[in-house]
């Protein structure tokens, strides 16, 4: 049998033909892990909708307690939503550093980046305490217990986010860009523009929204 | 039938005898007292729902069924008799067939559903040239609380009922979640706190029924057995004249009936304020018993976004 | 300093439980004894612990539901002898408090630790292999989510020792599962286990579903992938949209619980209406991630014993990608009786019947795949027939269940069981036994015994119809479930019935494993010599049985639909096979024991939480935040399979496949 009838019948290797997406056997890890990561990230956002269709199931259930309006006020939600849209520009410059290999400049704009989310969760933590202090804390009601509950949840993975953003300063100090970190510095920056996106959709629904006359 | 003349593999005639033997255990069990043996025009239109539906089923899976044993049967790889075609694998007139029957069958059935949602809406009253008669229902842990409101009497774990009279059943419960359910009467409905939900019954002819709570609710669940008497109309008013000797559904009492207790034994109360249901609906204290010129609460329930249509 | 944990939790005074856990810890004790004895600690270290291996994973998966299957019917036959003996004046020998935990526990476990389990294990280990690949994604994630199942398993295991389970049902309805009404730990065991299991899967869901869609042989598209991938790829979609919706509605009541809030409670505007959507939003697309594997198995049995490809196959593809859309829009039938109106009943009920459409017409399709075909009456074939004839009707009391007016007179009676353990019996467990049958040789070079194996189908499926048929006579009669005493002595003969049939089925599950061990003693009679004793049509007939870990010495080309069934049948035609490729070393990822220490952190921190032992917890917390770093920080992650091993393996595979050539085929 000629190499092109063994061709002709399959029975030689690396032919293939070109079906378009199936043709180029498995993807590289490059693309492999932030496709894994988006479908986590996904994933994280179906656990969002569930907290915000209970906050929207609840938001008026405040058991003679203080409501929406009473309680938010718009200038610090918009000084929190300034510091974290800031700390993600300057999360997508520590990357575009990253692909430099500037290892300077990574981690300045990482630092920032964290101290920024710092900014936006003390913020956060005293807007809290100060809910409870005047008696607003979760306990009192059902919307409360949603409202602390879906903006807490953010600020838990805002947290987890700044853990991550020090262990990769350490990382690349440490090791340098290797492909793997890299990858992970990628999938870091994936999870910080995806809390922006759930912030912009909390300040809307609970804060907008709450303090509409 | 074919299939019974090929007599050797036992088995298969004997998974379809199964299946029918299954099938009359169904059609002959309930015959005293259940689902199958409706006294009501509810739980009537139910169960004809169900044996038509069931039917119009079984004329499809009981041929398919048939079908998977002969084909697999014939075409068992030592039947030399039977052709084989190891590149088959697609047929658009197949294909168009199979995606009808099921298709057609959800039509119908869907049609079905849809019209006797509707009818049999538990919140929908009954038609009837007579006057319904309320009566709120209480789930307590593990007991029911019967309320007749314009009676003033008040019953646990003993429902009485006018025969061929509609009953409009008020639900609450006071703990936790329950469901009211009178299997010869027709539909069940579940007790939540703090919402109240809507039930319409009647039992046609006097008898004796049983009910039963439907959902579990703990430890004392199983006790929760009541029966149900349905008498003539002038009984049931002889019987609700006669309540009035008994003991009063005061504060003290309903703080008793909140203790958790179980296999309950019927009680009678001779008088209940008429806003005792509505207190335990807004979890505020039980009103004292008002004399009976006090016109009862208005009802009120709470603004939950679900359950709206048959929260009133 | 621990907590609410006292001397109290231990139940000294409970013979049941106080005698199982002793005999428990006495096996367990024995296991571990003789596994020291015999020094087998390093081997199941390094090759099965710690091992990144999606086969060796797979495997693992299945020994923990089987074993979870032994102590879930253990429950059930408890609930079945109660229910028997409790009738009228009697009580039973369970009491409430007993009885009550028994079924919930049955419940979760056969649910999350042993269909959840079953399914996943069959996907990890034939998945890759159907898609020519050597792994997954992530192999360590794969590890990990592995060993967070396992240590949900054993907290709920460990609720039977220390402390009590949940009394609530396998769902945990709030009110009743408010601290108000279940003060105890028995709620906060199952809500913290199934959260710790519930991360492993949305893990597995990411894996698998990047996987499939990244990760395949050069050359198959999706239409030419084996409708296995499809849908495992179906129900790893549904994980990844259903699952984090559970872990939202768990931690609410968690919050709850241990923090005072009030989303379900009654008091403080609680809404326990909001938890029975948000449970079912989950609880609907969980069957169906349990059903369309199922449907799978049943695909690629019915294809390979008929010696025709499956009839309909992109019919097949879309009716399950359909059925996984549709899983989540008819969640509201599990709850017609809550009061939603005639208008919201009526659409959620023609809803759940348009299911039943793309479901009808996969019957059929494996009806017209036998059809023509060359039917071998194997031990996974009768699985088949058995499912058809019974997922009919376990099909049919759906739809019935479906007609909200039929709802309300047997919403939670026992016919709602009966159709459920219906579907779920003749269905997912069918469907598990039939792929655990047929894939066993891949992974252990050897075939189970063949007449075991139809006397252990013979048993389900009798046992089934003998438990279960009363079941649904009862649901007419106006039996509800959960009950632990029975009040009207005409039940009696239908319950004695059902007895017996949960007998039989006991009798199907030792049998089970006697087939296992006898299998494993006289396996030399029945070795897989080529790797393909079934004449199969897939990819992962294509190795030896078992594959080498790397699975392929060179991922295969594919030309075609049936990948290995093309490329077999062109080379038994011109007795010859395909050219020698280049062999190449091999990369593979290291193993690691990140997995079992971040479960053992878990185990230990969910532990604390359920006992207040908040200290032990943030140091458990610490524990594993510190045990992700350190391995983060590793710069091996794999290791090389030089190339002669490579080539001498390849060789080994094709000398024996030259010699058996025309042997591999009995349809030509």
């Amino acid at each position: 049998m000629t190499s092109s009838e063994a061709v002709a019948v399959g029975l030689t290797h690396g032919r293939s033909e070109d079906t378009g997406l199936g043709n180029r056997g498995p993807q590289s890890k490059s693309i492999v892990v932030p496709y894994g990561f988006w479908l986590f990230v996904l994933s994280d956002m179906v656990l969002f909708s569930a907290l915000f269709a209970s906050y929207a199931t609840l938001v008026h259930a405040t058991d003679g307690g203080p409501v929406a309006s009473q309680l938010f006020d718009r200038t610090n939600v918009a000084i929190e939503t300034a510091s974290l849209l800031l700390s993600s520009f300057v999360c997508g410059l520590a990357i575009i550093a990253a692909k430099r290999k500037n290892l300077f400049w990574t981690e300045a704009w990482l630092v920032l980046t964290g101290l920024l989310g710092l900014v936006f969760l003390v913020i956060e933590l005293r807007e809290f305490s100060g809910m409870i202090a005047i008696g607003a804390g979760p306990q009192r009601s059902a919307f409360l217990s949603a409202f602390f509950t879906l903006v807490g949840c953010h600020g838990a993975h805002v947290t987890a986010g700044l853990l991550w953003i020090g262990t990769m300063i350490a990382q690349i100090w440490a090791k340098g860009f290797q492909p793997h970190v890299g990858r992970r510095l990628l999938c870091l920056s994936v999870f910080w523009h995806a809390l922006d996106i759930i912030w912009v959709a909390i300040f809307t629904i609970v804060y907008l929204i709450g303090t509409l006359p | 039938m074919e299939i019974f003349d090929w007599g050797r593999k036992r088995h298969f005639r004997f998974a379809e005898t199964r299946g029918l033997a299954a099938l009359l255990v169904l059609l002959t069990s309930g015959c005293d007292r259940g689902v199958l043996n409706p006294v009501g025009p509810v739980g009537g239109a139910e169960k004809m729902i169900l044996i038509n539906s069931t039917a119009i089923m079984l004329a499809i899976i009981i041929p398919t069924m048939i079908a998977t044993i002969a084909v697999a049967w014939w075409f068992r790889a030592g039947n030399k008799k039977a052709k084989y075609r190891p590149d088959w694998e697609y047929s658009g007139a197949i294909e168009l067939v199979i995606w009808s029957i099921p298709a057609l069958t959800v039509i119908l059935l869907g049609g079905i559903a849809w019209i006797g949602s509707h009818d049999l809406d538990p919140a929908k009253p009954l038609k009837s040239p007579n006057k319904p008669v309320n009566i709120q229902v209480v789930s307590l842990d593990w007991k029911w609380l019967f309320i007749y409101p314009d009676q003033g009497v008040a019953t646990v774990n003993q429902l009485v009922v006018p025969a061929g009279t509609p009953v409009n059943f008020t639900l609450t419960s006071a703990t936790v979640w329950n469901a009211f359910f009178v299997p010869q009467m027709g539909s069940l409905i579940y007790t939540m706190p703090r919402m109240a939900t809507h039930l319409n019954l009647q039992a046609d002819r006097p008898g004796v029924l049983q009910g039963e709570s439907a959902q579990f609710s703990g430890d004392g669940f199983p006790g929760m057995q009541f029966e149900v008497h349905s008498v003539p109309p002038q009984q049931f008013a002889a019987w609700a004249a006669s309540a009035h000797g008994g003991p009063a559904l005061d504060s003290a009492a309903y703080a008793e009936l909140q203790k958790p207790s179980s296999y309950v034994k019927p009680m009678t109360y001779g008088s209940v304020s008429p806003r005792l249901f509505d207190a335990i609906l807004m979890n505020t204290a039980p009103p004292p018993i008002a004399p009976a010129t006090t016109p009862p609460a208005m009802h009120v329930s709470p603004k939950t976004p679900l359950g709206q249509k048959n929260v009133r | 300093m621990f907590g609410r944990l006292t001397w109290d939790a231990i139940p000294f005074n409970q013979p049941i439980p106080l005698i199982t856990s002793i005999v428990v810890l006495c096996a367990i004790g024995a296991i571990v004894a003789w596994i020291t004895w015999n020094r087998w600690w390093p081997y199941l270290w390094n090759e099965w612990i710690t091992s990144t291996d999606h086969k060796r994973i797979g495997v693992m998966y299945i020994v923990l539901a089987l074993v979870m299957l032994v102590r879930g019917f253990a429950d059930a036959l408890m609930m079945r002898a109660q229910q028997t003996v409790a009738v009228g004046a009697s009580q039973g020998y369970l009491p409430p408090e007993h009885y009550d935990q028994i079924f919930s526990a049955h419940g979760t476990i056969m649910i999350f630790f042993m269909a959840m389990p079953f399914i996943i294990g069959l996907i990890n280990f034939v998945v890759p292999l159907q898609l020519g690949v050597r792994d997954v994604a992530f192999p360590t994630m794969n590890n990990v989510s592995f060993w967070l199942t396992a240590s949900g398993a054993l907290l709920v295991n460990l609720s039977l020792f220390i402390g009590e389970f949940a009394r609530t049902g396998w769902l945990a309805f709030p009110p009743l599962s408010e601290k108000a009404f279940s003060p105890g730990v028995g709620v906060d065991y199952y809500l913290v286990a199934l959260q710790i299991s519930g991360i492993g899967t949305v893990l597995t869901g990411v894996n698998f579903v990047t996987t499939i869609l990244k990760i395949r042989a050069p050359g198959m598209s999706y239409m030419r992938m084996p409708i296995f991938t499809w849908t495992a790829l179906a129900a790893n979609l549904l994980i990844i949209a259903a699952f984090p919706v559970l872990t939202a509605t768990y931690a609410m009541l968690m919050l709850d619980r241990y923090l005072g809030f009030h989303f379900f409670t009654n008091d403080g505007g609680g809404n326990s209406m909001l938890y029975m959507n948000l449970i079912w939003v989950w609880g609907h697309p969980e069957v169906y991630i349990l059903a369309l594997p199922a449907f799978g198995v049943f695909s690629e049995v019915a294809s390979t014993f008929s010696g025709k490809p499956l009839f309909g196959y992109r019919s097949m593809v879309f009716a399950t990608m359909a059925i996984c859309i549709i899983s989540f829009c008819v969640w509201l039938h599990h709850f017609f009786t809550m009061g939603a109106g005639a208008d919201v009943n009526a659409i959620f009920g023609i809803a759940s019947m348009i299911i039943a459409v793309p479901t009808g017409v996969k019957i059929f399709n494996w009806l017209f795949t036998m059809y023509g075909g060359r039917v071998r009456f194997s031990v996974p074939i009768h699985y088949l027939i058995g499912f058809m004839l019974t997922f009919a009707i376990g099909g049919m009391t759906g739809v019935l269940l479906a007609i909200p007016p039929v709802d309300f007179v047997v919403h939670n009676s026992l016919f709602l069981v009966a159709h459920f353990h219906n579907v779920i019996i003749g269905l997912v467990v069918f469907g598990v036994m039939a792929g655990y049958t047929y894939w066993f040789p891949k992974a252990f070079g050897f075939t189970l015994d063949e007449r075991l194996g139809k006397i252990i189908f013979w048993c389900w499926f009798i046992g089934f119809y003998l438990a279960w048929f009363p079941e649904y006579a009862l649901g007419f009669m106006g039996a509800t479930r959960r009950l632990q005493h029975i009040s009207d002595p005409s039940w009696q003969p239908y319950l004695d019935v059902a007895m017996i049939g949960a007998v039989v089925i006991l009798a199907g599950i030792v049998l089970t494993v006697v087939q296992l061990l006898y299998s494993i003693k006289t396996r030399e009679q029945r070795r897989d010599i080529t790797g393909d004793p079934w004449d199969g049509r897939t990819l992962e007939w294509l190795t030896l049985s078992p594959p080498p870990h790397y699975n392929f010495a060179v991922l295969p080309d594919v030309h075609g639909e049936e990948a290995y069934w093309t490329r077999k049948q062109t080379a038994i035609k011109l007795d010859r096979l395909i050219d020698e490729p280049n062999y190449q070393p091999i990369e593979l990822p290291l193993n690691t024991p990140v997995g079992v220490i971040c479960a053992f952190f878990a185990s230990l921190c969910g532990f604390a939480v359920i006992w207040y032992i908040w200290w032990l917890a943030i140091l458990s917390l610490i524990g594993a935040f510190a045990v992700f770093v350190w391995y983060a920080w590793r710069d091996e992650h794999e290791h090389i399979i030089p190339v002669q091993e490579v080539r001498k393996n390849a060789r080994e595979r094709r000398r024996i496949r030259e010699e058996h050539l025309q042997n591999l085929s009995q349809s030509v």
